[in-house]
Parts: structure tokens; sequence; C-alpha cells
């Protein structure tokens, strides 16, 4: 099948100065990869070079992460991860929590080439990992949604210029994510990052920022503090600055598992903290020099202006059967333009590895980009893709495109629709593995009818206590741990990673990899005996507390 | 061993004589310009100031300079520690010596940092370089000059991007 031509969507483009500041940066790591390959770089003094380049040392091979600022890809961007994969890896890529591609078999002379395909179509790894602000995400229905006040990706976009390779914030104490949200509806995970913007409106209709920071997974997990309730537009970047200022500054550097923001702000105490950034906030304030324009932030939001929707298509999603009634159910959402929907994609095939997409797989996702969404993708935190602009009439035939693929699984934010960092499979900081665990339990519950019976639940899994699968913020959490050469799997109840954000609570001692699955459906079984009305699962676990669903669980391991 | 470089937007990238004698504490003070500690400097303040000859400070990477408070004024020389290259608070400390505290004096990176670093230390207002005896000038103009533009306004005064796009 021929490709259709490549649509350019709405999204930021390069100018000139976007452009040479990619190309340059290439050929600097390009320079950095020679050193080190002539040995004038020792590996120790090669690894913060690399990992700001997005180039991470993994289990068997090096990883390269690409950044997707805030999850926007057109359909060209998404081609060109198809190719990498295809031609620098093996065929396929894996999309990460924090909304980057990973690609898991990457050769250290390969990557100055991959990064100047990159560049090619707007793309690159600055500061996919390492200790700096990494890349920035947003909500994945951001321009699509009618409960935003704005769309936050200008912000977004902003944010991502004034952190890279800012001079004084690229040899933090640890990581620092950032994450902009627009709706009271979180879909950003926003209160789990070490910072996060979101856009509100104050009392005279005046719209501003509301800073978090703090929030944090990892082996402390904490959920982020309000630092400030109202920042006016003008003043964002100052404040943001102002924060990593007194991070920078204040923050301990003499145990690697204390260094996070989070931990300095629980430290020091919220109000402390908020004094000590109010300080350098004035300061900065008063210099003038961070200052956003209306004008600068109009610029930029103009790149992401909405298409061109079309007008009287007709509001309703035809009738195509029961297979896509079950997928529209819970795959698409409501969009702010009457005949237009938003689909969501789950990567998610009972079986699948959660968030794997093969260059095939990605090629044909580009072609539906261009064909039924003005070019357009998106990625989300939970390793899923979403369509934004999609005409409902065209629905039963994406539907039917996404059958062909095996991405037409109809379960966004069921039971199966699970997050599961790489695990043991890929990682070296991991403990166990988490791919197997998550194909185990989505293929227990393959059943659709079982899964909407269960409906709303959220399962998390990560490989060892940093937390890439998100496990502190599942509905169900699992952690997999190692002891003493086996791998177990601990479970957490009641966590959250929405608006309603909270911390999950451990049970007790691990399952084996036998047991866990059976020890999760356990679980579920009490929530489907002891819910009430209409209950999800984390308000079942809230209302009854612990003590049932741990009896169960353990019930046929002991005996 | 090694030697000093020094560049600022008064004079081009150049090794230079080291006028200072770092004195360890508790050592006799030589003649001449001297770098101390901030323990021995402020067990010792009124008598160093009392010299009258050029004195230098140096920070270890978790003293904040506005410890100095207005004494700050008396130094010719900041030295600013890296104990190792992952530690980045003195790109901090040099940021707000030159943007918070008005020093105009030499501010030095000593210590355990890459060359890869210098562009940044060279912005947020580090002027001066304890470097390798076997190191290049050219490696350090070159370290210049690899990013041509900037994204964030720092103490250097450089153009942004946004300001350069706004020009066009």
């Amino acid at each position: 099948m021929l490709n259709p031509i490549p649509v350019q969507p709405n999204m930021y483009r390069y100018d000139e100065f976007d452009a040479k500041f990619v190309a340059e940066r290439v050929e600097q790591f390009s320079g950095q990869v020679q050193r080190r390959l002539k040995g004038e770089l020792t590996e120790d003094q090669f690894k913060p070079l690399r990992l700001m380049n997005g180039l991470y040392l993994q289990l068997h091979a090096y990883m390269l992460r690409i950044a997707v600022p805030y999850g926007t890809l057109s359909s060209k961007q998404v081609r060109k991860l198809a190719y990498i994969a295809r031609t620098y890896d093996k065929n396929f890529g894996h999309f990460t929590t924090r909304t980057n591609m990973q690609f898991n078999w990457i050769r250290l002379v390969d990557v100055p080439d991959i990064q100047r395909h990159l560049a090619e179509v707007e793309m690159h790894c600055i500061q996919t990992s390492g200790n700096c602000v990494r890349n920035v995400t947003a909500d994945q229905f951001a321009g699509a949604t009618d409960e935003e006040l704005e769309d936050p990706r200008p912000l977004s976009e902003i944010i991502r210029q004034w952190s890279s390779l800012h001079p004084e914030f690229v040899f933090l104490a640890r990581k620092f994510k950032i994450a902009v949200g627009s709706c009271e509806k979180d879909r950003a995970a926003l209160k789990w990052h070490d910072m996060a913007v979101q856009i509100v409106r104050n009392e005279q209709g005046r719209t501003g920022y509301l800073v978090m920071a703090g929030g944090g997974m990892g082996r402390t997990p904490y959920v982020a503090h309000v630092m400030k309730e109202f920042v006016e537009r003008e003043d964002i970047l100052a404040y943001l600055e102002a924060v990593l200022r007194v991070y920078n500054q204040d923050s301990r550097r003499d145990n690697i598992h204390k260094q996070r923001i989070k931990i300095l702000i629980n430290t020091i105490g919220v109000e402390e903290m908020r004094r000590r950034v109010d300080l350098e906030f004035q300061e900065l304030k008063a210099m003038g020099t961070l200052q956003l324009p209306q004008a600068e932030l109009d610029r930029i939001a103009a790149y992401f202006a909405p298409p061109k929707f079309e007008t009287g298509l007709p509001d309703t999603i035809p009738e195509a059967g029961p297979d896509f009634a079950n997928w529209v159910r819970t795959n698409v959402s409501r969009h702010k333009q009457p005949g237009y929907a938003i689909a969501t994609i789950t990567l998610k095939t009972p079986g699948q590895v959660p968030g794997d997409a093969t260059s095939e797989q990605m090629d044909v996702i580009a072609n539906l980009m261009d064909e039924f969404s003005v070019g357009e993708v998106r990625v989300t935190h939970e390793q899923n893709l979403t369509l934004p602009h999609v005409r409902k009439v065209d629905l039963p035939a994406i539907y039917a495109r996404l059958k062909e693929l095996d991405f037409a699984a109809p379960n966004a934010g069921l039971i199966t629709d699970i997050i599961a960092c790489p695990g043991l499979d890929y990682c070296d900081l991991a403990n166990a593995r988490s791919i197997p665990i998550a194909q185990k339990i989505a293929k227990k519950f393959e059943n659709l009818d079982r899964q909407h019976q269960i409906g709303e639940l959220k399962i998390k899994i990560s490989g060892c206590i940093n937390a890439c699968g998100h496990h502190h913020a599942g509905h169900i959490g699992i952690l997999g741990v190692d002891k003493k050469g086996v791998e177990f799997y601990q479970l957490l109840l009641g966590g959250s990673g929405a608006e309603d954000a909270a911390i999950g609570d451990i049970m007790g001692p691990g399952f084996t990899e036998h047991d866990i699955a059976e020890a999760v459906e356990r679980v579920v079984n009490v929530y489907i005996a002891e819910r009430q009305g209409t209950e999800r699962f984390l308000d079942t676990y809230r209302r009854i507390g612990m003590e049932k669903f741990k009896a169960a669980a353990y019930e046929t391991v002991a005996a | 061993m090694s030697k000093l470089l020094t560049y600022s937007a008064k004079a081009a990238p150049a090794f230079a004589a080291d006028s200072f004698t770092a004195v360890a504490d508790g050592a006799a003070l030589p003649q001449g310009p001297v770098l101390v500690s901030l323990a021995r400097f402020q067990a010792e303040r009124d008598a160093l100031l009392a010299r009258n000859t050029a004195l230098g400070i140096q920070l270890k990477s978790s003293e904040n300079p506005e410890l100095l408070g207005a004494d700050v004024q008396h130094f010719a020389l900041i030295a600013l520690e890296f104990p190792k290259f992952r530690d980045g608070r003195a790109f901090s400390w040099a940021r707000i010596l030159r943007t918070r505290l008005g020093f105009k004096g030499e501010i030095r990176a000593v210590g355990d940092f890459l060359l890869d670093q210098m562009n940044y230390q060279h912005r947020v207002g580090f002027d001066a370089w304890e470097v390798p005896d076997h190191f290049k000038i050219e490696q350090f103009q070159h370290a210049l000059v690899e990013m041509t533009n900037v994204y964030q306004p720092s103490s250097d005064g450089r153009k942004t991007i946004r300001e350069l796009r706004a020009a066009r």
C-alpha cells in the first residue's frame, strides 16, 4: 500500500535557531563519543554526558531514549522512529511512562547517526536521562478535550526551551521531571512529578498557573505539595527557575537516595521551601530577564492552533458490530468539536509487552494519523497512543485497521491496560521481571465481559524500587523484589496517579511469580463482592481498607 | 601540576600566571596574595584584611558565598571547588556572586570538573579555571563555540534565542 502524503499537524516547528541548536548538540555529542572511543574520557566522565544525550547503559546493550516533548508526534516523526527501529534496533521500540521512546539494542557508534536522523524530523535526545531537567510531559488530550482551560502544550514548549542546556541546572543533585496539565481531571500524573504546573483561573477570572513541587516515586514516595496557588503568566519561568535554584543550592549531595527535591521539601517543610523559593522569585522578577511576554506566549501558542475542523459532521458514532462498540466504550473519549472524537490506541493487547510497537505497527499508525487524525498522535504516560482529532464517522475504519495491527484492544483504563517498566528483561537496575507478570495478569483477565464487570482498575508494575512502572500510583501496584536470587512481587493497594493522587499501601510479604497473578485475582474478587453501587476498585478500597483484601490475597498461599 | 586559564569579556582565553599562593589552614602566610579557606578567613578575618595585599578565598561546594556577607567585596579572587564533576552547586554559587552579590573579582573553578562543563561555567560567571598542564587552549575555545546560541539568560548577559528571534 502507498503511504498517504504526510500531513503536518499544528504543533511546534523548529525555526533556524532550534534547528541549529539540535544539530550542534548532535555534533557535540558525536565528539564526546569519539573522545570516549579514543579513551580520552573515562566511562565515569562520559556517563553524565551520554545520559544527558539519552544514552543509557542497560543490562545487555546501550539504550537510547528519545524525547517526545509533551507526548506530541507527527506522522513524519513516527515514520522516522520506525526507520530507526528497523535500521539500528531489533525492529521495535518502547513507549515509556514519560511519553518518550526507548530503543533497547543500540550500538554506541551508531548513536550520532541516529541523532542526525532525529534532527531531520525535529527530534532529539537532549536531557532524556541524567541529573537534569527531563523531557516535559503534558495531558495527552491537550487541544482536543473540552475539559481544559487551554492547551497546555505552548507552556510546555516554552519550558522545553528554557530547560534545554540551562547552564545552572545541568548538574543537579538528581533528575528533575516537569509536567503540565490544564484540567481538573489529571491525565498527566502531575502530583507525582518533581514539579508540575496546572493552568488555572483565579477569582478575578485571570488565567495563570498553580505550581506544585516535591512529588516523586522511587524508594521514598511523596505526593507533590502546592508551592504557589497562582503564578501570573508572565512570571512562570521566573517561578520555576526559583524552585530549581533552591533545589540546586540546598539539596543533599551525600546520599543518592535522598537527593530528589521531594526529600528536600519534606525535610525543611513546605513552608520553609516556599519562603526560600519566594526570595529567589522576587529577585528574578525584579531582574526581569525571565519575564514571559504575552506576545511570546501567543507566538508559541499559534503553532498549536486547533486544526480546521469540519462542521456539519454527524455527531453520532456509527454502528459497526459488538466488538467495535466495546472498543468505543473504553477507548473513545469526548472531543470539544461536534462530530469529532479522541481515540486511544492501547498498546496492551493481552499477551503484548506494554508500550512496545514494531516498525510495521509504527508505520501503519503513521498512515492512520495522516488519514484520520490530521497527522498527529500523542504518547500517554500510561504507555498508550492517542489520536487526538478523529471524525466520528471514521471510527469504524480506524478500528478495523487497528484490529489488523493487533492494537485494537478495547481495554483503555481497564484491568488489562497495565503499566509496566522494562524490568529485568532489559534494565540493569531491576530486581525482577515486570513484562511477564503484566502479560500473565492480562491473560488471566482477558475475558472482556469480566473486564467490564470489574471496571476502571489501574495495575502498575515496577521491577524495582525506582518505580518506573509507577507501582505506588496503581490502584493495584506490584513491586518486584529480589530475595536471595529469587524474584518476589509485593502488592500495594489504593494508589492513584490521577487528580486524587495517593500512595498505595504495601500489603505485606511478596508473592512468587507463580502466585502473583492469582493473588491479584483474589484481591479483585474481594472488590466484586464488597463494592457498593458504582464504586471503582479504588473507592471500595478507600472505604473498607486493607484487611479483607489482605486476608484473601494470602488465603491459598498459606494453605 | 596545573596551570591557570583565564577568559572574560575583557580578554581572550589565555594562560596566566597565578599570583595567589594557596595556603593550608594553620600554615604560615607567605608574602603576597594568598588563597585561604572559609574556615581560616572566619578565624583570622581581621588579620587577613589588614594585610595590604590581594586576598582570595576558596569555598567548598557546600559553602554558599552568601555566608561571606558584606566581606565579599574584600576578595580579589573567589575559588569555587568542584569536589566531583557531578556536584553542580558551584554553578549556582557563581551566579549568586555575579548577579546577587555584585562580585566583580575573579571566580575560579578548581577541582574535578570536565572540559564539557567549562562553557556552562563561563555562562554563570566563572572567568578562570585551574586546568591540568596538558590542557590546550584550543580545547577551551572549541568548548565555547560548540553551541552557538542559548535559550536562557544568565550572568554572561548573552542574548538569548528569544531575543535573537525578536531582532530578526
